[in-house]
């Protein structure tokens, strides 16, 4: 059993093709739209009767609203509410697409190295464009460590180019490593059921991997929620280095 | 020297790189609990940025991870 298998994308419509190559609504494109579905539908339905006493769904919503807020409210400051509604979509869309990818038989959105790539290098091009709009060439002192003597600065400021240069693909590569690396985990420990239950006198030991991979799926829940919450606050931290920039 | 067998003995050395992730999350969960059992009322509080740093130093591990199933079952 090939345990990249689960990761295959797979047309479902074909819509032509873009320069020769074949373009088309995918398997990854249809969870996507299903997790922005059910991120709609949890929060729309949840919050549509306004109640003074929230109901169970509408609780729901409203924690997850105060943590984002809390989240952003502490690494931001409060100027950084302007980027809520930012960070609260990527929060709940990684959420919902680790959740849904951790249902047997689902895809995995945020497996993909593009889609995250994509998320990172959105918000990393919305910390350059709002800090240059918001502190000019301000934003460059990003780079310039203050109280520093100025030979020290030879090195210290590649260091911190590099630094920041490195943090679309540092957000990106965690979220996705993570993704990829927990589901393999996952097959790979099943595979061992199958193996040592047809594997003769061994079949008794058939059971270890088995309660393995039931620890396994519970790490793997926590790691989907716990690179939701890295992702967001991630954000938030970079997001505070276009609004306060300088050291 | 076998393709096949190269390719082996680089996953294996990659996931050499998780020991360090290892000797990072045992640093990191230590440090908390000598620091929670000196002040327990304080722990409360530090859990968000434990978890924090514990997937942040997880994700390190998983990068060497990742090459060793990348180089066991894609390259």
């Amino acid at each position: 059993m090939d345990p990249i298998h689960q990761f295959q994308i797979n047309t479902l419509i074909p819509l032509g093709s873009i320069g020769g190559h074949p373009f088309g609504f995918t398997n990854s494109a249809l969870f996507m739209f299903v997790a922005v579905g059910l991120a709609a539908l949890l929060m729309i339905g949840a919050t549509g009767s306004r109640a003074v006493v929230p109901g169970r769904w509408q609780s729901v919503a409203e924690g997850i609203y105060e943590f984002v807020a809390g989240t952003v409210r502490s690494s931001a400051g409060s100027e950084g509410m302007r980027f809520f509604p930012l960070v609260f979509s990527l929060f709940i869309f990684v959420l919902i697409a680790n959740l849904l990818g951790m249902i047997p038989g689902f895809f995995t959105v945020t497996s993909h190295i593009v889609v995250t790539f994509a998320m990172a290098a959105l918000v990393i091009g919305t910390v350059i464009a709002y800090g240059f709009y918001k502190n000019g060439m301000h934003f460059l002192n990003l780079f310039v460590p203050s109280g520093v003597h100025p030979i020290m600065l030879v090195i210290l400021v590649p260091i911190e180019i590099i630094s920041f240069v490195s943090r679309p693909i540092s957000l990106s590569v965690r979220l996705f490593a993570n993704m990829l690396a927990g589901h393999i985990a996952l097959k790979i420990f099943a595979s061992f059921v199958v193996a040592l239950a047809g594997a003769g006198i061994f079949a008794v030991l058939s059971p270890l991997p088995l309660i393995l991979t039931v620890a396994l799926v519970a790490l793997e829940f926590l790691v989907a929620v716990l690179q939701a919450y890295v992702f967001a606050t991630l954000t938030c931290i970079y997001l505070n280095d276009a609004l306060h920039p300088g050291h | 020297m076998d393709p096949i067998a190269a390719k082996y003995i680089g996953a294996g050395l990659a996931c050499l790189g998780m020991a360090g992730a290892g000797i990072g999350l045992g640093n990191l969960f230590g440090q908390f609990l000598s620091g929670a059992l000196r002040n327990p009322s304080a722990a409360e509080g530090q859990r968000g940025t434990l978890l924090l740093g514990f997937a942040l130093t997880e994700a390190l591990g998983i990068f060497s991870l990742l090459i060793a199933l990348l180089l066991l079952f894609a390259v």
